[in-house]
């Protein structure tokens, strides 16, 4: 691209908010009543990092790659693509992840015995706040309730939330790869959402830079 | 010297060159009865009305049933209006379907003057690319196809011009915007049969009156107007301050009409195509074609006032 520099954010935006909105409030009446289906998944989240028992673990890891499946297939290939031609680079992406979190969580490499405090607050309060808070955005921008961004529905707190449940996963060398795709995703979202003007850009954002910064934090690592 | 303070030679200098453009009757101009005032292309001769329609952004709404409906609300208004050329491209998401979906519900397929791109950097996928778009659109042929910001432009250009030459095309252009690479775009002009540019202008962005502009009349060659309101922000800008009273001189109602009407009474422009979601607007942005249009001066202190806004 050549004059790289007289581009800005903007010139890639190739919908309006409105658009963009509604693709939320669209996909949600499609899928009632599965938010609420979606909402108890992810509240086992929550689950497993107070109590990481074994089995526990193996069930969320069908439950997050079939969550990171259907976002893949039912949100960005279905309703996002067709605006933003973009996104069908991320697809094969969403589907990889899907599978790396089936093997990585349902093979019992990646455990959550970690007992250290700190990194399990933060990633206790990412899944809060993808699972609880995430879905109030839309009330607290003066829109519409019906355009929630719910947990394993959206992208956003799908995204938000996995990295909560892999911040204080353990070994790191099986918990960085499978932040990857997440923390791009929160970068796409968030550079979306800041062009757009959206003032809830900060949600991804904030997460992935936490979620970055406990991870990278000296004693994150179990012992 | 700067380009926010021109010397008084660069004035003088610009003021004859307007003059000069001006002095050369421009490219024939005409009015149907209540529709809007229509310019000659210059490698045809065929007319064409001197407002179009945009489609970035506004009408890439997916396959949102709401907003499609309103897209077919704004075009129904469009051709209703007197309106023939829609532009769209393959980088704008779903608008190409919109347009699509829009002429079959409106039976516009005659009505329409189709401006599309083909945009690809991989050449070998130009045809396959402009197939789909003709798909998109439910067309038999395009009216214009244009390389898009000058993209892998020497073999798109060459799989448009051989497609014009097969009768698969009527026209050929090649676009920029935001006043970029001006200097590549000038040389494609004096050495490529071009049918049509299509280039940023508007009162603020002024650039193509230096060099493209003039090169078009020479070359005759059709100038179409993109970014008429630096895609709103313009409107944006000058929405709190009220319209001059010397506006209704022109019959201007709003500042949309006003900059519009600087644009298309440029001698040299052939259509400006300004994007919208609402039907108020288009017939607005239309109207702005249908009464008087400033001469010169009435030009200048449009430029100027909105300027210093
Ligand atoms: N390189 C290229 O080939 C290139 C680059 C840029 C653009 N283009 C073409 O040029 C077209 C026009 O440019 P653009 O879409 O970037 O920007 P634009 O036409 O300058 O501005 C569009 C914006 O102006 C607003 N608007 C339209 N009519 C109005 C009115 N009467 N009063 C107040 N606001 C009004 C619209 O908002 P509402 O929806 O509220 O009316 C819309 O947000 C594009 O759609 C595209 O087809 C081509």
């Amino acid at each position: 691209m050549s004059e790289w520099w007289t581009y800005r954010p903007e010139d890639f935006l190739l919908f309006s908010p409105r658009v963009y909105w509604r693709l939320f409030e669209l996909h949600n009446a499609a899928w009632w009543p599965l938010q609420i289906v979606a909402l108890l998944a992810g509240l086992l989240l929550i689950v497993v990092l107070l109590t990481p028992r074994p089995w526990l673990v193996r069930c969320l890891g069908v439950v997050l790659a079939a969550s990171w499946g259907f976002v893949a297939w039912a949100f960005l290939w279905q309703r996002y693509a067709p605006i933003n031609w973009a996104i069908e680079y991320v697809i094969p992406l969403f589907a990889l992840q899907a599978l790396l979190l089936l093997g990585a969580l349902s093979s019992g490499w990646l455990t959550f015995t970690d007992r250290r405090r700190l990194p399990r607050y933060i990633g206790l309060a990412l899944i809060l706040h993808a699972v609880i808070l995430h879905p109030l955005v839309p009330l607290l921008s003066g829109r519409s309730w019906q355009m929630a961004e719910v947990f394993a529905v959206a992208p956003d707190p799908l995204a938000i939330a996995t990295l909560g449940l892999l911040v204080s996963a353990h070994p790191a060398r099986w918990a960085w790869p499978l932040m990857v795709i997440p923390l791009l995703w929160c970068l796409i979202s968030w550079l979306t959402l800041d062009t757009m003007g959206a003032p809830s850009a900060w949600s991804p954002l904030t997460a992935a830079c936490l979620a970055l910064v406990t991870r990278l934090w000296p004693h994150a690592e179990a012992k | 010297m700067s380009i926010c303070n021109p010397s008084r030679r660069t004035i003088l200098k610009g003021l004859l060159t307007t003059a000069a453009a001006t002095a050369i009757p421009s490219w024939p101009l005409s009015a149907q009865d209540n529709g809007p005032k229509t310019r000659a292309v210059p490698s045809t001769g065929d007319s064409l009305p001197l407002i179009g329609l945009g489609s970035w952004i506004t009408f890439n709404v997916g396959d949102d049933s709401e907003l499609l409906e309103q897209c077919v609300d704004v075009m129904a208004a469009f051709f209703d209006a007197g309106g023939r050329m829609i532009d769209s491209s393959p980088m704008y998401g779903s608008s190409q379907a919109t347009i699509g979906y829009g002429l079959d519900k409106l039976d516009a397929h005659d009505r329409v003057f189709s401006a599309d791109k083909l945009w690809t950097s991989n050449p070998d996928e130009g045809r396959d690319q402009i197939d789909a778009s003709r798909s998109d659109w439910g067309i038999s042929r395009f009216d214009l196809l244009q390389v898009h910001n000058l993209r892998a432009w020497r073999e798109n250009l060459e799989t448009l011009l051989t497609m014009k030459d097969d009768g698969e095309l009527r026209y050929v252009g090649i676009t920029t915007s935001h006043g970029r690479r001006h200097d590549e775009f000038e040389t494609i002009m004096r050495d490529y049969p071009l049918d049509f540019v299509q280039l940023t202008y508007n009162p603020i962005d002024r650039a193509a009156e230096q060099r493209l502009l003039p090169l078009a009349r020479e070359r005759e060659i059709g100038v179409i107007v993109n970014r008429p309101f630096q895609q709103g922000r313009l409107i944006d800008r000058l929405e709190d301050h009220a319209l001059p009273d010397w506006a209704s001189d022109v019959e201007a109602e709003t500042w949309a009409q006003l900059i519009l009407k600087f644009i298309i009474s440029h001698p040299d422009v052939t259509c400006a195509i300004p994007a919208t979601t609402q039907v108020a607007h288009v017939r607005e942005n239309m109207a702005a074609a249908s009464s008087p249009l400033p001469d010169d001066d009435m030009r200048q202190r449009i430029a100027e006032t909105i300027g210093e806004l």
